[in-house]
């Protein structure tokens, strides 16, 4: 069977600062067939599609459209050969209504002037087809998700001579019968010869649509394959690959004899369209344990810490510490009940740019370092921050330098040490190896496994693999907001955490519509 | 109709509403408020910061702000009286424009602030607060260094030099101000292109979510561009119509009018946050700030009460928005619960 290959991209390197994201990657798109992408989170597929659009331009090699060197500068650009991308994260104006978002920089006028009449009229089709009559002139930021998101299609669908629809999770907040609706389209386009590229966490889904699949992994595209010859386990030995060794830690505690420091009971936290960011998540935390966190993007992992770190107060449930129940009041609150936390975003919520390194390890703490006066003993301050230092290994030469003086591992251990200097009972770490090498990687674990030997108890969220492995004595898997499993011991396995992060996946819209 | 769509009708004819009620209250309050002659008086200064304010709306509604409003209007009535009272000499000869080249250079110096405005902040990425800062000290030097910080006085020009005319912005034409016939013109205008027009979608689309605008192919850096140099242009407006009134250019004239133009924009329903804005909130919003400020002359109000009272009315006017943006997002929600 010889099928038209639309576009082909020869040799796609995308290097970022300090990561490769795209590794020499050749990949064809299929006219009028569903090109499906695979890949856990940072494996490139994202990356790939962006440059496809036009919203960023590669590092290395070329893009072919039916044979012809395309080089595309803006989103315009590819726009104008017929490329368009559903974003996912979704790209509308709250403040707008429909039909403005839907004819946003492609408007029809007369003489000038806009012309409503014809907008209104064509939107209404176009929302006809998706079967998703709303009126043209609500507000869109009233809208809720997923009716969002059927905007973000229905914009696409309106481009003229439309040839690649990307779309990026498209389905992640729709609803089961928007989906069907949504697949059907897709039948329509395909059949129409539109080519259409589709990125999805939803495994069983993409077995139902796709016609070729393609798998991604640390940057490589690792696996090609026509949908009918395979199977949902081929995909997930091919996502994980083989194993990278990362030290691991070697303990034989029973860990049910350990007394349990925090106990988290029906965590629910709601979404504000409608349906759960949490859905009744329960687990336990022994004295010294390592737990980790497993799941996919926007699985519930981060919005577990931020419920017991006190930053979403409309959370229902129980946290218990010690036997008593917290009555989590707020961030500073929290801490002083011995918690810390490291957020996931190093940059945005870790540190402060402004202040240098010795300030930054002191800012949780300061307020212990103050005389009765009010005024900061820096004799005192600079002490603890020394030992600090010392004890989380940060290389550097003076502490008074600028905190982006120092490398991403170093960065990551300013802000581990923040935390560590505030004495906790429980640390709270949110992709502690974001965006760092693998040298420096190892030295954070190690950071982790000393402070677990000293008593401290550690939450570990992580969206690699191989690394949760490694750290984790114990692991929960969270899908969709919902705990899925929990692995010790020989059961933690990758295939076993793959399978239990895509759990539900399929019945998402049924969970949304039930309450 | 339950409570809350009563509550939100109230809410969003809330501008009009109040200004009646101010209208009403000065009637009682003080004899003189309604009458032809003092309305008039009250609608020349509203109509100074209306035009301002409109530019403003522009502004603020792609999420900016322009605070050199007020020094533009200093600078385009001290060029209107240098050009006027001195004529322009280059080589030796002196030239006098006649009235209409006059207000176009003025306009075009306005406009060319704006730009300047508008290149800082697109091009090097400077925030609009911190640029426009910094232009409202640069332009207010400007106008000072014309004439040495002197004012010109007597505009009326010369019969034989064919400058004569300069007075008539400040006038009346069959009893009407031409200031307001301004307002007016510039108003009904602006309101067509921002909701009527392409280029005013795309602006509000910025305000709303600049990424997404940029990524639907909008052009974000020129469209800016365009919003700071038709602010510099209002203010230009401006900075004439009041010379015109006074009949001499002091370099100080306009000093700290942008708050003005802020409140009248943020009293009429302008979001500081960007994407929201109606030129006719922000045209009832000067005319509240305009019968409050005369409305309290004309009761004998001390000046530093006024002070107090208009800064009450502003916060106040930003509380009540606030809070009819969270109701709107509850009836939304509730309306989604109940469809389901």
């Amino acid at each position: 069977m010889s099928e038209e290959i639309y576009l082909h991209a020869e040799k796609i390197d995308k290097i970022y600062p300090g990561t490769k994201a795209l590794d020499q990657v050749s990949f064809d798109i299929k006219r009028g067939k569903v090109n499906v992408l695979i890949g856990e989170n940072g494996a490139g597929k994202s990356t790939l599609m962006r440059i496809i659009a036009g919203i960023e331009k590669q590092s290395a090699g070329k893009l072919f459209l039916q044979g012809r060197e395309v080089s595309f500068n803006s989103t315009m650009d590819a726009r104008a050969e017929g490329i368009a991308i559903i974003h996912q994260e979704l790209c509308l104006f709250p403040n707008l209504t429909v039909f403005q978002n839907l004819f946003m920089a492609s408007e029809r006028t007369r003489s000038g002037i806009l012309d409503d009449a014809v907008h209104r009229r064509l939107a209404k089709q176009v929302l006809d087809r998706l079967n998703f009559p709303i009126d043209p002139d609500t507000k869109v930021g009233d809208l809720r998700v997923g009716q969002q998101q059927m905007i973000e299609i229905a914009r696409n669908l309106l481009i003229p001579n439309l040839k690649i629809l990307i779309m990026d999770e498209p389905t992640s907040s729709l609803s089961e019968q928007e989906v069907d609706v949504l697949f059907n389209i897709m039948r329509e386009l395909t059949a129409s010869g539109i080519s259409i590229v589709y990125i999805s966490h939803r495994l069983e889904e993409l077995m139902r649509i796709g016609d070729y699949v393609t798998i991604f992994r640390d940057g490589r595209l690792v696996a090609e394959a026509a949908a009918k010859d395979i199977d949902v386990p081929w995909i997930v030995k091919q996502m994980v690959g083989e194993g990278k060794s990362y030290p691991t830690r070697k303990t034989d505690v029973d860990w049910s004899t350990r007394e349990t420091v925090l106990e988290v009971k029906d965590l629910t936290l709601p979404k504000s369209g409608g349906g759960y960011l949490l859905n009744k998540v329960n687990f336990s935390l022994h004295k010294g344990e390592i737990l980790g966190i497993y799941g996919l993007l926007g699985a519930g992992r981060t919005e577990i810490f931020e419920c017991i770190m006190g930053m979403r107060p409309e959370h229902t449930g129980q946290v218990i510490k010690n036997g008593q129940v917290m009555k989590i009041e707020n961030v500073a609150g929290q801490i002083a009940q011995g918690l810390a936390w490291l957020p996931e975003d190093r940059q945005r919520d870790g540190l402060v740019q402004a202040m240098d390194i010795d300030k930054n390890i002191a800012l949780s703490e300061v307020a212990h370092f103050m005389s009765p006066m009010g005024i900061i003993d820096s004799r005192r301050e600079s002490k603890a921050t020394d030992e600090m230092i010392r004890d989380v290994h940060i290389k550097v030469a003076d502490k008074h330098l600028p905190i982006l003086s120092l490398s991403g591992g170093n960065q990551q251990k300013v802000v581990f040490a923040k935390g560590a200097l505030t004495g906790p009972e429980i640390m709270l770490l949110d992709e502690p190896s974001r965006g760092i090498d693998i040298g420096a990687k190892t030295e954070i674990f190690h950071l982790i496994y000393q402070y677990a030997e000293r008593g401290v108890s550690l939450i570990v969220v992580s969206s690699e693999l191989e690394e949760i492995i490694a750290i984790a004595d114990r692991i929960i898997v969270l899908s969709n907001g919902i705990k899925t499993a929990e692995f010790t011991g020989a059961d933690i396995t990758q295939d076993n955490l793959v399978k239990a992060s895509y759990v539900g996946h399929q019945a998402s819209g049924n969970a949304d519509k039930a309450e | 109709m339950n409570k809350n769509d009563l509550i939100m009708t109230l809410l969003k004819g809330r501008t009009l509403i109040v200004l009646t009620l101010l209208v009403i209250f000065f009637s009682f309050a003080a004899d003189s408020f309604f009458t032809a002659q003092s309305l008039l008086l009250v609608a020349k200064h509203v109509a100074l910061y209306g035009i301002l304010g409109i530019g403003m709306t522009y502004v603020l509604v792609t999420g900016g702000i322009d605070l050199s409003v007020g020094a533009v209007v200093g600078v385009a009535g001290m060029v209107s009286g240098y050009l006027i009272n001195q004529g322009l000499t280059l080589f030796g000869y002196t030239i006098y424009f006649n009235v209409p080249t006059i207000v176009i250079i003025a306009v075009v110096i306005g406009v060319i602030i704006g730009a300047i405005n508008g290149v800082i902040i697109t091009r090097f990425a400077v925030a609009p607060f911190i640029a426009t800062l910094g232009m409202m000290y640069m332009a207010r030097g400007v106008a000072n260094l014309i004439s040495n910080g002197a004012t010109f006085p007597n505009l009326v020009g010369k019969e034989a030099l064919g400058n004569t005319g300069f007075e008539i912005f400040g006038r009346d034409i069959a009893g009407f101000p031409v200031a307001v016939l301004i307002l007016i013109l510039i108003a009904v205008i602006a309101a067509v292109i921002l909701r009527k027009t392409p280029f005013g979608w795309h602006i509000l689309a910025i305000g709303g979510n600049e990424r997404a605008a940029k990524l639907s192919g909008v052009h974000v850096d020129k469209d800016k561009l365009l919003v700071y140099m038709f602010s510099g242009a209002c203010s230009a407006v401006v900075g004439i119509i009041a010379t015109s009134q006074l009949v001499a250019s002091h370099p100080m004239t306009g000093n700290t009018w942008e708050m003005n133009a802020i409140a009248a924009a943020v009293l009429g329903g302008t979001s500081l946050m960007g994407g929201v804005g109606t030129i006719v909130g922000t045209v009832i919003g000067a005319f509240i700030i305009g019968v409050i400020s005369d409305g309290m002359v004309m009761c004998g109000v001390s000046e530093f009460w006024q002070m107090i009272i208009k800064g009450l009315v502003i916060v106040l006017a930003v509380i009540v928005d606030q809070y009819q943006r969270d109701l709107q997002a509850r009836m939304a929600l509730q309306a989604r619960n109940e469809n389901k």
